[in-house]
């Protein structure tokens, strides 16, 4: 641990969906650099929880730190703190009516402000470490679900963003396109690169995650280094859940 | 019963004569009804009751009553009061041409802005969020993503109410405006020959509704390129 401002700090959140609990007493800090595994159990708020950190969930309870700025309705500007933050979401969720370079271009001419050039410069530097430079003028369905995450991977990076939060990226590919996805993230994280991931890949987990985290109805139950966590579970609802996906 | 078919041949020109008032009628009321169209829809799902509200309270005045019926409200019943008659508007509410585009651009527009809210509702939620991720403010999620994707979706719908308007321009021929059925009844009133009369016309209307399909069926496949898995 350093002593530096940690990049995102979670105190006390809690987030509400009517009568569903999503998230209950979520305390999280994440220092700039750190990889994050998020899992659990389906509705255990992992989702919500990194959702919350973007603000496309307001969070209901407790307080939000990205950086020095602290996340509220009343601040100033939102989109600011979003352009720190990247995200990958698990349906791609890529612009259909634009082409990869379009999509990777919009948010930097809009929100960065970037002259065209320089925008499209960086577009393909990121499409070029994704590794798929020549779908560049293609547009989102003509290409494999793969291709596809790896250009919503490259669209997030071309804003430089100081962290990187991934939404089960590869729950929706096909089991052949996955691996292609893990290979850019672990390229990513090997990079420097601070990240969340809610994931069940736990062999993604255990090679690239500096923590793993565990969670069941909105609540973090167990945190440990992905060792710990895998060879000495504390909690019961965690050997449970590790002993159900790790079965296969 | 004997078909006079040189008759038709002759009328035939004639009611062409009207053609041109009637894409007058279409266009301007297409345009207009557009315009007034977007702003309801805004109005509708800007989640704002004291906006949503009325542009509800619109739509449903003007879908729950006939076109016939708005027309001669616009044409006899406006001239009868004395604030329209000393207002600004008074010249076009003078002229049954203006009385017409007003009351079928009211009428389209009421009915255009569901379509279009159609097609916003349309839009994936999802991609929006991935724009919103992204740090894109409002305004530029509804200009970049909602519109160019609800334009594609709301196209069918809007081609086929253009194809509606257009045959309502016929209505217009009620406040005695000449346009392609005032001439048909004038002919018809002269003839005493309904049948060759009206029948001429209704084809000339198909042609119309034929160029229409076509022309928006091309916007739909420019527009739709993207929905193509071959490029």
């Amino acid at each position: 641990m350093t002593s530096e401002t940690p990049l995102i700090r979670m105190q006390a959140v809690g987030k509400r969906f009517g009568n569903f609990q999503a998230l209950a007493n979520i305390d999280l800090t994440v220092t700039s650099g750190e990889r994050i595994v998020v899992c659990g159990p389906s509705g255990s708020g992992k989702s919500t929880l990194i959702r919350c950190i973007n603000r496309l969930e307001k969070h209901d309870a407790g307080r939000i730190f990205i950086g020095q700025t602290e996340l509220t309705d009343a601040m100033e500007d939102l989109n600011a703190v979003r352009r720190e933050v990247g995200m990958v979401f698990q349906s791609y969720n890529l612009f259909p009516h634009m082409t990869v370079l379009s999509n990777l271009m919009l948010a930097q001419r809009l929100v960065r402000k970037m002259p065209r050039q320089e925008a499209h410069d960086i577009a393909m530097h990121y499409l070029k470490r994704v590794r798929i430079p020549e779908q560049a003028k293609k547009y989102p369905i003509q290409l494999s679900g793969g291709q596809q995450q790896r250009v919503a991977i490259a669209r997030a990076l071309c804003m430089k963003p100081q962290v990187m939060l991934f939404d089960e990226p590869t729950s929706a590919l096909d089991p052949e396109m996955i691996h292609e996805v893990l290979d850019v993230m672990v390229d990513l994280a090997k990079d420097g690169m601070t990240m969340i991931c809610v994931t069940h890949e736990m062999g993604f987990a255990r090679s690239v995650a500096d923590r793993v985290i565990f969670m069941d109805e909105g609540r973090i139950l167990e945190q440990a280094p992905p060792l710990d966590f895998f060879q000495n579970p504390q909690q019961g609802r965690t050997k449970q859940f590790l002993s159900q996906i790790l079965q296969h | 019963m004997s078909f006079d078919t040189a008759l038709i041949v002759e009328s035939l020109p004639k009611m062409l004569m009207g053609i041109g008032l009637t894409f007058q009628l279409l266009i301007l009321s297409a345009v207009f009804g557009l315009i007034l169209a977007t702003l309801l829809m805004l109005m509708r799902i800007s989640g704002k009751w004291w906006l949503s509200w009325p542009a509800q309270a619109y739509i449903y005045v003007f879908r729950g009553t006939p076109i016939l019926v708005q027309i001669f409200i616009v044409y006899y019943g406006f001239p009868q009061l004395e604030m329209i008659r000393e207002s600004v508007l008074w010249p076009l509410f003078r002229d049954p041409f203006g009385c017409a585009v007003f009351a079928l651009s009211l009428n389209a527009g009421a009915y255009v802005s569901e379509i279009l809210r159609g097609g916003v509702l349309g839009v994936d939620r999802g991609m929006l969020e991935a724009g919103e991720a992204l740090g894109l403010s409002k305004t530029q999620r509804f200009v970049y993503l909602t519109t160019p994707i609800a334009t594609r979706l709301a196209l069918p719908a809007y081609g086929n109410d253009i194809i509606s308007l257009l045959k309502s321009t016929a209505l217009a021929s009620t406040i005695t405006l000449m346009e392609m059925t005032g001439i048909a009844r004038t002919i018809v009133a002269q003839t005493y020959a309904p049948y060759e009369i009206f029948i001429s016309l209704a084809i000339v209307y198909m042609v119309l509704t034929f160029l229409i399909q076509k022309l928006v069926a091309r916007i739909e496949r420019h527009l739709g390129r993207y929905t193509l898995k071959e490029g």
